[in-house]
């Protein structure tokens, strides 16, 4: 992929909504070049999507549950550990899943309303998968940092106005 | 007659400090800090905090109880650390123990530096529109200072012919900064060498201001004192506050001809003992681990000056691609107004502040310095407000 690809995507990454009249002045490259590069990006699904982080937290009648649950798997021969991880992101309510190094295999991430609604997906519909060895599930308590974006950054700009 | 009574204190202070001018950004600050909802392009330095990793090392150094004095000249594994660094990126070999002074700020490098060598009555050349600091520091320091103008249809870029017109009998010294502040001019190597040939010939010592040097975006920077027969007679003047965003540690360094730095070293240990020691351990660590996030700072930047340039030629001012530091120099002569005019009423009625091309002197007038060390979504406000304030002349 070329330097200037790669640029529009480190921007698109940082903020999806630069517009692309704004992304072409700063690349240097016209909007219609541009454009272009962005069609392609999302034709080849190099840019799968755009979404917005929401601090949910400050979003009153909105308390989710958020869980990290470390999921021990036997691979399925000739499949490995794809078939058992599509098995698992289907659901609506995971909203990631990593193969992992290390002690467990799976690292699953889901939101619910509540601990419960959590507790019981996890004992009726993951833990019953035949593949699924053991489940160990932690709850997120607060979220500091997400993406690469502090929740609480407080004053964004500590410069005096004007200085040589 | 008595200090605090009727007597006026103008009697007891200095006669150097009373001729010199107030900074005419001082003023506009004052006017600036009083209003809200400002978009200040007007600030010189990075909208960055320092890199993580520096701050931590700093924080590191004082848990482990380092804040004593460290040498005069600095710790030597920083120096150490710049020696390697200016080897690596910028092509000059300097020797640790002898060539190389850390300072608080390129600042203070430029004030030893002309301390260092300026006899009463010397003249230093000083190419402007320039930062605001150096005729004040040749005045101070006893010399006399120098314009050469440098003018927007050359880019701002020093002409050599204009250049010998202003060598003298007195002249001792030229202070060149590149790239520049304000106008983010950066010579090429091919240019640089044409001005050290005339340096040569009229037996010149070299302020060479590089604080900028790291920020250079269509090529790599060339340090003055790589080229030839120029490091016998440059005082290379760096530091860590615009490339590594550390303006607020006040760190820099000069390296040059030992004998030229052993007196700098002289007046520093006597004014200044040394520079602050934390902020040496965060420079160390910066020079060690820091390549990443100035990698990164800097496309931002290169990012943000392509905006820049394109939307003031766009709105009609017509603007220059500056080859470095932070700031365009946008002309706003089609307006008709003058540059502290512009400025002022921009900010009266727009919010926006930006800084009058004047107060660099007289050969930026016509121009306004912006600074692009702001976020993208905050350039993008100022340039709307701009626009419209154009529309509204």
């Amino acid at each position: 992929m070329d330097k200037k690809e790669i640029e529009v995507l480190q921007i698109l990454e940082k903020d999806a909504k630069t517009t692309t009249e704004m992304i072409a002045k700063m690349v240097d490259l016209t909007i219609d070049e541009t454009s272009s590069i962005v069609k392609r990006l999302e034709e080849n699904k190099v840019i799968l999507g755009h979404s917005t982080l929401i601090d949910w937290s400050k979003v009153s009648g909105n308390d989710g549950v958020t869980a990290m649950i470390d999921v021990k798997v036997t691979p399925i021969r000739g499949v490995g550990f794809d078939k058992v991880a599509e098995r698992i992101y289907r659901f609506p309510e995971v909203k990631a899943v990593y193969l992992m190094s290390g002690a467990y295999d799976l690292s699953v991430s889901i939101e619910g309303k509540t601990m419960a609604e959590i507790g019981r997906f996890i004992s009726e519909k993951l833990s019953t998968l035949d593949s699924v060895v053991s489940t160990t599930t932690h709850f997120i308590l607060k979220k500091y940092k997400h993406d690469g974006v502090v929740f609480d950054e407080g004053e964004d700009d500590r410069r005096i106005v004007v200085t040589p | 007659m008595k200090l605090g009574g009727t007597q006026s204190y103008e009697t007891y202070l200095s006669d150097t400090v009373k001729q010199l001018k107030p900074s005419g950004i001082r003023r506009f600050f004052d006017l600036a800090s009083k209003m809200e909802h400002v978009i200040s392009l007007g600030v010189g330095e990075p909208d960055f905090v320092t890199p993580w990793n520096v701050i931590e090392a700093s924080y590191h150094s004082l848990e482990r109880g380092y804040t004593a004095y460290t040498a005069n000249a600095g710790l030597i594994e920083l120096r150490v650390e710049i020696k390697n660094y200016l080897e690596k990126f910028f092509d000059v070999d300097y020797d640790a123990e002898e060539e190389i002074l850390i300072t608080v700020g390129a600042s203070q490098a430029i004030d030893l530096a002309l301390r260092a060598i300026v006899n009463p009555g010397d003249e230093v050349i000083i190419v402007e529109p320039s930062f605001v600091s150096y005729g004040p520091s040749v005045s101070l320091a006893g010399g006399v200072p120098v314009s050469i103008n440098t003018r927007s249809e050359n880019e701002f870029k020093l002409q050599p012919d204009e250049l010998e017109k202003s060598i003298t009998s007195k002249t001792k010294a030229i202070i060149l900064c590149n790239p520049n502040n304000p106008t983010g001019t950066a010579l090429t190597k091919v240019e640089l060498e044409q001005i050290a040939q005339l340096i040569d010939k009229h037996d010149l010592v070299v302020l060479s201001d590089e604080i900028y040097a790291e920020l250079t975006y269509d090529y790599n920077p060339t340090s003055f004192s790589s080229i030839e027969k120029m490091r016998e007679r440059t005082i290379l003047i760096s530091g860590f506050s615009k490339a590594f965003a550390m303006t607020g540690w006040r760190l820099g360094f000069a390296v040059g001809p030992k004998e030229i730095i052993r007196s700098m070293l002289k007046i520093h240990q006597y004014t200044m003992m040394c520079a602050p020691t934390m902020a040496q351990h965060g420079a160390l660590e910066a020079l060690r681990n820091g390549r990443e996030s100035i990698n990164q700072m800097k496309q931002s930047y290169r990012q943000r000056r392509n905006y820049m340039v394109k939307s003031f030629n766009e709105i009609g001012l017509s603007c220059d691609l500056p080859g470095g530091a932070f700031y365009v120099f946008p002309s706003i002569k089609e307006t008709g107004l003058t540059s502290e005019q512009f400025a002022e009423q921009l900010l009266v009625s727009e919010q926006v502040a930006v800084v009058p091309g004047n107060v660099f002197g007289e050969s930026g007038e016509g121009h306004i310095r912006c600074s692009y060390a702001a976020s993208m979504e905050k350039l993008q406000e100022a340039m709307n407000r701009i626009e419209k304030f154009i529309n509204n002349l």
